[in-house]
């Protein structure tokens, strides 16, 4: 659906898109995935034909951007970073004027609508003032704006920036539940939203691609083993933390118990366990037939930081997009 | 032509959802009453004087009140321009609905075409509203009504022109009051070029004073229809046009 190569963009002094390529399926959601100022936003404007690549091909649908525009824009539903709304608007009235825009016509315009706005549930403000509306309502007026003209091709370029949690996860399960009638790239700074919303990951840093990879095997190769965050406590009084560490490291299956921090008569251990091992169960046996508290067991998450370093495997350069992903989010 | 109006439609219904447009025709509607009415003030005294005096001058409502009536206009005009054309692109690049309009599949000629045409409209309309003096001046006299014709004619070409040239400083800035304030200074900066050619008989004054948007109204005024003026207002709106389409498509290389 989707092919870019050698994809380069260059300013003045700098270079935001460095001979980037990869191939998107049709039907797929594919997730773009790098700190801010890798070049996600500058790759999606070119293949929205916002603007023109330095040099390289990419193609939408078939057709080149930069010989076919019009063919690929008729072709793509696009939601930048800020949803692209005129305040002064009513919300029937701006998908009316999207969706005229997009070159429908009156009878079908008018069914369009009604589904979009169906679809992205945003029928009750329909008759309400753009400028009057909650941010989560902006977004989703800005997905039923980009999927008006049943585009193949929907590019979102980080949808659920500044949502509140609730929010994000309504906004993510719309985005799912458009997956099978086109094809999805979305943008994100956030490891977590890849993992639920997208089935293959373009991990682009530096305007580089480093990575293309179906989630799966990113996690697994990013991870390599499962780890879990463990909390356990005593009835009376404190506990002897090397009598529990090693009272861990019987259990069937787990690799590595790292103690972490004690508090008081509070125990907090890392445990790494075997690829495809289920511990957690065991675990939490253990530790109350031994008669301790079992405070918290959770799975220690693993960040887009961390994510990069064992991608790039450059610990000297990780501090910085650390620290820029963190200013991000 | 269809995505022309499309845009057409949306500029227009933004000026007449905001308070921008009513402002506007209001304004305009109230100063040139005040010119109708001190014009047509002056020229009954004159008329009252004469006859007194016994002296029979030739009166013409045409020449006495249509023309300074028309040329003033022109002058006002150039002070409503600016905030007829400051938020075209301004207000599109600061929102990011740029980004919507330029990713659809329609030619940036005809985004900048139906922008224009609605700012033209509006400006049209404006004019319009002081059709409604000119019913008394029909009602109690008895003007030549093609000199008029053809000075609404001229004021509306004058109109188009500045309108471009506004549309074209919209496209370089993000701010509206930036796009105004500079369209402000390039209007009045094109008025008063005229009164180089008052003083100064040089070459160089003279194409100064050819330069002025002032001077080629004169002619429409009168109610002579001159090529020369049409081929000058012409051009400008080209130019305009043609500068607010190359600008545009920098937008996109830089951006």
């Amino acid at each position: 659906m989707i092919t870019v190569k050698e994809l380069t963009k260059r300013y003045a002094r700098n270079t935001a898109v460095d001979h980037i390529s990869f191939e998107i399926q049709k039907g797929q959601i594919v997730g773009f995935l790098g700190p801010n100022g890798a070049g996600k936003t500058t790759t999606m404007r070119m293949l929205t034909c916002f603007m023109p690549p330095t040099s390289g091909t990419a193609t939408v649908a078939g057709f080149d951007v930069l010989e076919e525009p019009m063919e690929v824009k008729k072709r793509i539903g696009y939601l930048p970073e800020t949803p692209p709304l005129y305040p002064e608007m009513r919300t029937g009235e701006y998908l009316e004027f999207v969706g005229r825009l997009k070159g429908l016509r009156k009878p079908e315009l008018e069914k369009r609508v009604d589904y979009v706005c169906e679809r992205c549930a945003v029928a009750d403000v329909r008759d309400k003032l753009i400028s009057k509306l909650s941010k989560g309502y902006r977004q989703r007026v800005g997905l039923a704006q980009a999927i008006i003209h049943n585009p193949d091709v929907l590019i979102l370029d980080e949808p659920t920036a500044g949502l509140d949690p609730k929010q994000i996860n309504e906004t993510r399960d719309l985005i799912k539940s458009l997956a099978g009638d086109h094809t999805i790239i979305l943008s994100t700074h956030i490891l977590p939203e890849v993992e639920q919303t997208c089935e293959q990951v373009i991990i682009i840093n530096k305007g580089k691609v480093i990575a293309t990879d179906s989630v799966n095997n990113l996690q697994s190769r990013a991870r390599g083993a499962e780890s879990v965050l463990i909390e356990v406590a005593g009835r009376n009084g404190s506990l002897d933390s090397a009598a529990i560490q090693s009272r861990l490291e019987k259990v069937s299956g787990v690799n590595k118990v790292v103690f972490k921090e004690k508090k008081e008569s509070r125990n907090v251990f890392e445990i790494e366990s075997g690829k495809g091992r289920l511990v957690r169960g065991d675990l939490a046996r253990a530790i109350v037939e031994a008669g301790w508290d079992l405070n918290e067991l959770r799975p220690s998450a693993m960040s887009l930081e961390e994510v990069f370093l064992q991608l790039t495997g450059q610990p000297e350069a990780a501090p910085k997009e650390a620290a820029a992903a963190k200013g991000a989010s | 032509m269809r995505n022309v109006l499309i845009i057409w439609r949306k500029e227009l219904r933004s000026y007449f959802v905001s308070p921008v447009a009513y402002l506007l025709l209001a304004m305009f509607a109230v100063i040139f009453g005040f010119f109708f009415w001190n014009i047509l003030g002056y020229f009954v005294f004159t008329s009252m004087e004469s006859q007194m005096r016994g002296e029979m001058f030739p009166m013409n409502v045409n020449e006495q009140v249509i023309r300074p009536l028309l040329s003033n206009v022109g002058v006002i005009g150039l002070f409503f321009i600016p905030m007829i054309t400051m938020r075209l692109f301004a207000e599109e690049k600061r929102s990011g609905t740029i980004e919507l309009l330029a990713t659809s599949p329609i030619r940036d000629g005809e985004i900048i075409l139906g922008k224009w045409l609605a700012a033209l409209t509006l400006y049209a309309g404006l004019l319009l509203l002081t059709a409604l003096n000119f019913v008394f001046l029909f009602k109690y006299g008895s003007p030549d009504w093609k000199p008029l014709a053809i000075g609404y004619l001229g004021l509306l070409l004058q109109a188009g022109a500045l309108l471009a040239i506004g549309m074209f400083i919209s496209t370089l800035t993000k701010n509206q009051i930036i796009a105004g304030a500079t369209t402000f200074g390039v209007c009045l900066l094109l008025w008063v070029l005229e009164w180089v050619g008052g003083y100064e008989t040089a070459t160089w004054a003279s194409v100064l004073s050819y330069m002025s948007v002032v001077t080629h109204i004169g002619s429409f005024s009168k109610g002579l229809l001159d090529s020369k003026d049409v081929v000058y207002y012409v051009t400008l709106i080209f130019l305009g046009i043609f500068f607010t389409a190359r600008s545009l498509e920098s937008l996109r290389w830089r951006s």
